[in-house]
């Protein structure tokens, strides 16, 4: 395979959140337009310099990032729908910065919003995917908790992990989420309090799983000059990956995409795990957190209990996870839940994450997992972020 | 090990009958090709003609080689339980209705992962089991992972029962009692457990041979039923139209002639009178009740027989006029079927060939005997299939049917069967 062309000179800046709120009246749109303001706000620039645009929401629907155009009055040279979930902010922040790199866009506005009503998140369920409408949806309507416990009780079984394993990484977001003014949980989680929680899809209990909202997350992309120019605080791109589909062939999920191209990440980069400050993995079950420190090689294959045992995974703490709190803690506002991991590394790199801080922060990872359709996560990604030296 | 299931305490007639709510029924033209087997009780999965990948979910293409030459091909379901949640939540319903429930997921050997229900007898993560597709309460294929061997009274288990209509324990209607189709009716539904057969009679003062000692069994309880006549079928609903949970119509004419054999159209009317006006007339009369308490709990009314013909498929022309009423039967039980399925009652149609009767006294054998027609209907009803095509005739009927109509139409009017 030829080498790839490089991420230099792309400054990823103007970190933004629309606070999120468990319900909310508003539709999509709304929480797009309040992001974009803030966009624009936030980075002192007129409306009329995005010229890039990338949009991902669930609740979108029937508009895509074409009428977000016409309803926003933007008139794009670049556009880019990533109706990816999990792994949408991964996806849109290495779209914007090739055509950004190319010339095809002079500032991109990444954009995550959805709204959350009342019935939304079951009305999304049945008609999420084909598979999902005949495959997995008429079999006990759990949506994805059930195909997430499949997979973590197969974990489990197979590597020994215990529910306190997975209760050390909620405990630790969680104690993260404590200093995060946005984050939709207030109150301190004990260990003893995972562990009585009730059963929700057994092994999967209640703080397994991420509480839906409405709110959303935006960054804008650049090249480093024009950033620097605007006298925004930034951070470069240092490594990038992406993944569909992987390991198809395993009956089980154990393993994600990560795993297949994380030598080619840190070898952009030219770091190794050891040198990374912080993680922001995706966090829509602990175990798919305890996946992604094995898969971006923070430990081997079956070892992320053992990891979880030893390592404190605080702000503070050895390895930093989910400085924010990530979607267990601060709430999951559909597709904004993909960009959860991006602007809170671009804070913690910019000096903006306040009591949350992880000191002299240099290198973050931040891995995106979305979109399941039958009975796997099928896409994949992660990012390296670097503060400018 | 299943636990047996008991007669339910009475129910406190103050209380509201619980309504109906479907599991999801919605599914892709794709994937109807599975509920398409599953209604005649076979599992069958996409296989792909060209590189011979077994995959699931169905598909569009072959996920291997993108060949769209994909067939529908019989499976034996054996695979390993590799992992199994219990849910404690549900957002739709019927489930949240019959919370716990539990759910599999199961690598077949072959190849597929699959996400299934899971009867209560597999036991853990590792186990060995055996797939099968059985129709949900939407009327939609569904997979279920049996374990290898089952006990007893499997057939009990929570789960599967809401994927069948076994006759155990419930009320069963017969509409005619007095053809020997009725009486086996009778015997094998008591065989099977039922807790009452209401045996119909359209003509009491007439002795039908056999009919006393049927009616005679502790179980039967005779009564006057005349499909011709609205006021005796919509009186008879009026008696027990709230307790029935089956409804099987065996009721028929069957007089052998064409077009050119008969002068007038009354013997052509009395067949339609019964086999397709009698239909019309039971299902207006039932129908609403059996739908009204289609989730009354554990012996909830369930299913509706039709025994219809093979002759329903393709017209038979020295049996002209009974194909065509059978035919109409056929279009009608359809029509009847989508009425029922909001509620959840399964509408199953039987196609047998000829039955050993009077009526088919000149045609050659193979005939089917009443008692394995009768057989037939209580395994269709444990299987909980919709289609049933029983004994040799209809089976060999049902593949040059499908094989090509116009041929089969051909070879009968040269007077094969
Ligand atoms: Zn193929």
């Amino acid at each position: 395979m030829r080498r790839r062309l490089g991420y230099e000179g792309v400054a990823v800046t103007a970190p933004v959140t629309v606070p999120y709120v468990r319900y909310s009246t508003h539709g999509a749109h709304w929480f797009i337009g309040q992001a974009l303001r803030s966009l624009v706000k936030t980075a002192g620039i007129a409306k009329d310099d995005i010229d890039g645009l990338t949009v991902s929401s669930f609740s979108l629907v029937p508009d895509t990032a074409v009428g977000v155009t016409q309803h926003m009055g933007l008139s794009p040279r670049w556009l880019d729908h990533i109706p990816t979930g999990g792994a949408s902010g991964v996806m849109s922040l290495r779209r914007a910065a090739r055509a950004v790199q190319a010339g095809d866009a002079d500032i991109v506005a990444c954009v995550a919003a959805d709204t959350n009503h009342v019935d939304s998140f079951r009305a999304t369920l049945g008609s999420f995917s084909d598979f999902a409408r005949d495959a997995t949806y008429p079999y006990g309507s759990g949506g994805p908790n059930s195909i997430f416990a499949f997979v973590t009780a197969n974990f489990m079984r197979r590597y020994g992990a215990t529910r306190e394993d997975f209760g050390r990484i909620a405990v630790a977001q969680r104690a993260n989420a404590l200093k995060n003014p946005n984050a939709l949980f207030k109150k301190p989680l004990s260990m003893e309090e995972y562990i009585a929680a009730r059963p929700i899809s057994e092994p999967i209990h209640l703080f397994d799983c991420v509480m839906p909202c409405a709110g959303a997350e935006a960054f804008l992309v650049m090249r480093e000059e024009r950033a620097r120019d605007l006298g925004l605080p930034y951070v470069l791109v240092r490594g990038a990956i992406e993944r569909h589909n992987a390991f198809a062939d395993d009956p089980v999920m154990e393993r994600g995409g990560w795993l297949m191209d994380r030598d080619d990440l840190y070898a952009q980069a030219g770091a190794t795990p050891a040198d990374v400050d912080f993680l922001q993995p995706y966090d829509d079950y602990p175990v798919i957190v305890m996946l992604q420190l094995e898969d971006l090689g923070f430990c081997g294959k079956g070892e992320g209990p053992a990891f979880v045992r030893t390592q404190r995974l605080t702000h503070d703490g050895d390895l930093p996870v989910n400085t924010s709190g990530g979607q267990l803690s601060a709430g999951q506002a559909g597709a904004a839940g993909g960009f959860l991991g991006m602007t809170e590394a671009i804070r913690q790199l910019t000096g903006q994450a306040g009591a949350r801080s992880v000191p002299a922060a240099r290198l973050g990872l931040v891995s995106g997992f979305g979109m399941v359709t039958f009975d796997r996560c099928l896409c994949t990604g992660a990012v390296l972020l670097g503060s400018p030296s | 090990m299943t636990m047996p299931l008991m007669r339910p305490k009475r129910k406190n007639p103050v209380l509201r009958t619980p309504q109906m709510n479907l599991p999801p029924g919605a599914r892709g033209r794709v994937a109807l090709g599975m509920t398409a087997a599953a209604a005649e009780g076979r599992f069958e999965l996409q296989a792909c003609a060209e590189c011979g990948a077994v995959q699931y979910p169905p598909r569009e293409a072959c996920h291997r080689c993108l060949s769209a030459d994909l067939r529908w091909q019989r499976q034996s379901g054996a695979g390993e339980l590799l992992s199994v949640t219990t849910l404690s939540h549900s957002n739709d319903n019927f489930f949240r209705e019959r919370l716990p429930w539990r759910l599999g997921l199961v690598k077949l050997d072959n190849g597929p992962t699959l996400v299934t229900h899971v009867h209560g007898e597999v036991a853990g993560s590792g186990a060995r089991v055996v797939v099968g597709a059985r129709l949900d309460r939407a009327g939609q294929a569904v997979l279920i992972a049996f374990p290898p061997e089952g006990s007893e009274h499997m057939a009990d288990d929570k789960v599967l029962r809401e994927m069948t209509s076994d006759p155990k324990l419930r009320k069963v209607l017969v509409t005619d009692g007095k053809s020997p189709t009725g009486q086996a009716l009778a015997r094998a539904l008591i065989g099977a457990g039922a807790d009452i057969v209401w045996l119909g009679h359209a003509e009491p003062w007439k002795k039908m041979p056999g009919f006393a000692e049927v009616a005679a069994l502790p179980q039967v309880t005779p009564v006057a039923l005349d499909l011709t006549n609205e006021r005796s079928v919509s009186e008879l609903a009026g008696e027990i139209g709230g307790k029935v949970d089956i409804v099987i119509n065996n009721a028929e004419v069957h007089r052998t002639a064409g077009i050119a054999a008969r002068r007038g159209t009354d013997v052509a009317r009395a067949e339609m009178d019964v086999n397709y006006f009698g239909l019309l007339r039971l299902a207006q009369a039932f129908a609403p009740a059996l739908k009204g308490r289609s989730a009354d709990g554990v012996l909830n009314a369930t299913a509706w027989v039709n025994i219809l013909s093979i002759y329903a498929l393709a017209n038979f022309p020295p049996h002209g006029t009974f194909s065509a009423s059978k035919a109409a039967a056929l279009s009608l039980a359809q029509c009847l079927r989508a009425e029922m399925r909001p509620a959840g009652v399964r509408v199953i149609n039987v196609f047998p060939g000829p039955v050993d009767d009077e009526w088919n006294q000149n045609l050659p054998p193979p005939k089917l005997a009443p008692s394995a027609l009768a057989a037939a209907v209580v395994r269709a009803l444990k299987d909980g299939v919709e289609d049933v095509y029983p004994g040799d005739v209809a089976q060999e009927w049902l593949a040059r049917w499908r094989e090509n109509p116009k041929v089969l139409e051909r070879e009968l009017a040269a007077g094969g069967l």
